[in-house]
């Protein structure tokens, strides 16, 4: 008799089922929107993602083929916002289709990673012993080496170009995650649930793929998103340093290098890729650190 | 009829190292040393002894989540120990385990429907729309509502997380469940509905169930048989009215003299037992119990007692019987 009224005590009025099952989301939502910084962040992300979206319809001129050499390093007025550089194109229309392929790379290149250290971190942490200790010390030979530098490297063997470039970047991130992985699959792994997972007859591949992984998901998150920031940083380093995306393409770090010469006659050649590269990586940070924060309070040291 | 489940000096050692690149082995600890008993059909063993006496790695060695160092575990006469991994995996639809923490042992990224799915969908006990009629079933069963299914688990409370947890291993129809400490963590008024809620279950369902539990009042609710475990070693096996009437091993006599009698004006000798729990590493020969024993003597330093059978299927493990 006590059971069932203590039953009924427990069971009744169905809490409000929208706002419990989005739960983790919902509460990391309302936290980056609570917080100015990661607004902001989140803001220039939002900004950077529709601009590459819909590139053509905003662009004033083809990034390519509207060129005029007699004006060229035509300083910003009404009809070019931003003036034209050495081939006399409009460069608010380069740097805007610009975004399309920093896009493309911050994608590529940080799935590339992704995928490859997720399932090597993954494996390391769970199956541990000898494996682990094969994956994780390549992984230090590969942090060894300071992360522009090896991909230069790896250009350099591949050959210039921006496929080779996010390839590059792809490798050099690997082993960051593969790190973030892998602790956090070895405090997941020693849950109870866990062993209950292979109580019930689940199979290894099943418990990481089912059980392992969602659990690590906050932390696989906030390394992602800081990482395509820094990816596209580094990718416009390859491009400046003519390791990446080749002339013509509107790529930021190729019209950086490209303005280099004329740092002092035109300045605006310049400064336009540079603060576009800056607001993207600057966006992609803040919002890196407030998901941090919004999916996982015990992450901020 | 045979046993359902017969444990044949099952050993669980694990090696102590130390250093981190040249691995030194410095001690053995034996965490389940030369243990045995038989679990009949219908029936509830209870396992109990103090923490760290090895009654949960016993429990685990059965259904291998944890493998057996040596011994033989033979389920309805077949061997356990000599399945591959995939065959374990499909034997574990007859062998399922409740866990003594309800927080712990439910995936908090999982709704209450694929929790209590999952093992359904793994073992194939039925498929499509069904599926989900079971789960309502389940949850009914276990005094929840069907609502509840499509709730996370951190939204109900200890109780109710023990009722998900015992849902789902009743979910492929087991025949055996180990309960590893089930009601340990939870509040007393608790404890009560989980235990009547696990014997209701017991009787409708035909389980047979090894109840491991450090608290000789929760085994007297539920037992039929209970082992005494003491440092990775059965010292005492009998049903449960017969081991409290007439509990032999010292051990167990302390034990039984601990448990609190709800009379005030009923005098109790209580004995209380001197000294600390040996180390389990490296363990001397001898009877693990010998240097709390009352009853002590030489062969107990150098001989390890065997049980021995004193009638009616009571066991004992000492040389002063």
């Amino acid at each position: 008799m006590s059971e069932t009224v203590l039953n009924l005590n427990d069971t009744q009025q169905p809490r409000n089922e929208t706002r419990e099952s989005k739960g983790l989301w919902a509460d990391a939502f309302n936290r980056i929107v609570r917080s100015k910084s990661s607004l902001i962040g989140l803001i220039i992300v939002a900004i950077f993602l529709l601009v590459a979206l819909v590139a053509p319809v905003i662009a004033p001129y083809d990034p390519i083929n509207d060129s005029d050499l007699v004006k060229r390093l035509e300083e910003p007025s009404g009809q070019h916002i931003m003036g034209r550089d050495s081939q006399g194109r409009d460069i608010f229309s380069r740097l805007i289709y610009g975004s399309r392929i920093s896009v493309q790379i911050g994608v590529i290149s940080v799935s590339f990673a992704l995928i490859l250290g997720v399932s090597l971190g993954a494996a390391a942490g769970y199956y541990g012993r000898w494996l682990d200790g094969i994956i994780m010390r390549a992984m230090d030979i590969l942090l060894a080496f300071p992360s522009v530098l090896l991909a230069i490297a790896i250009t350099a063997v591949l050959g210039p170009e921006l496929r080779n470039a996010m390839i590059a970047i792809g490798v050099v991130y690997t082993p960051h995650f593969a790190r973030i992985v892998r602790s956090t699959v070895l405090s997941v792994k020693a849950a109870e649930y866990i062993e209950a997972a292979r109580s019930i007859g689940c199979s290894d591949l099943r418990i990481i793929m089912r059980h392992v992984l969602p659990n690590c998901i906050a932390p696989i998150i906030v390394q992602t998103t800081l990482s395509v920031g820094t990816a596209i940083l580094d990718a416009a380093a390859l491009s400046f340093l003519g390791l990446g995306a080749q002339p013509p393409t509107p790529e930021w770090g190729a019209m950086l290098s490209d303005g280099r010469s004329y740092i002092q006659k035109a300045p605006h050649v310049m400064i336009f890729p540079g603060m576009a590269i800056m607001f993207v990586v600057l966006g992609f940070n803040l919002l890196g650190d407030g998901l941090r924060d919004a999916l996982d309070p015990r992450l901020k040291q | 009829m045979g046993p359902l489940l017969e444990v044949k000096n099952l050993k669980k050692h694990f090696s102590v190292n130390k250093g981190s690149i040249f691995n030194k082995n410095v001690g053995t600890l034996k965490a389940v040393d030369d243990v045995s008993f038989e679990v009949y059909k219908g029936e509830t063993l209870g396992l109990v002894g103090e923490s760290g006496c090895g009654k949960s790695t016993a429990g685990r060695c059965i259904l291998r989540l944890i493998e057996p160092t040596e011994g033989e575990i033979s389920f309805e006469g077949r061997d356990l120990r000599a399945l591959n991994a995939k065959d374990i995996r499909r034997a574990r639809k007859d062998l399922q385990m409740v866990f003594q923490d309800p927080y712990a042992s439910l995936n908090p990224r999982m709704k209450v429907r694929d929790i209590i799915s999952e093992p359904i969908l793994l073992h194939g006990i039925t498929r499509g729309r069904e599926v989900q009629n079971r789960v309502a079933k389940l949850l009914d069963v276990v005094g929840l509502a069907p609502y509840h299914a499509d709730r996370y688990a951190h939204e109900f409370s200890g109780g109710q997380r023990q009722r998900i947890g015992i849902a789902r291993a009743l979910a492929v129809e087991p025949k055996l469940v180990v309960c590893d400490e089930p009601v340990s963590a939870l509040d007393v008024s608790i404890q009560a509905q989980v235990i009547n809620l696990m014997e209701d279950l017991q009787r409708e369902f035909d389980l047979t169930f090894i109840f491991i539990a450090h608290d000789l009042s929760v085994v007297h609710h539920i037992s039929d048989r209970v082992a005494v475990m003491y440092l990775g070693r059965v010292v005492e096996i009998a049903g449960y009215s017969e081991l409290y009437k007439n509990s032999q091993h010292p051990y167990t006599k302390a034990l039984l003299s601990a448990i609190p009698v709800a009379n005030p004006k009923l005098k109790k000798e209580r004995i209380v037992l001197k000294g600390d729990v040996m180390s389990p590493i490296d363990l001397p020969p001898g009877c693990n119990f010998h240097n709390r024993c009352p009853h002590a003597a030489a062969v107990c330093k150098e001989t390890a007692p065997v049980l021995k059978d004193i009638g009616n299927g009571h066991k004992v493990a000492c040389h002063m019987i």
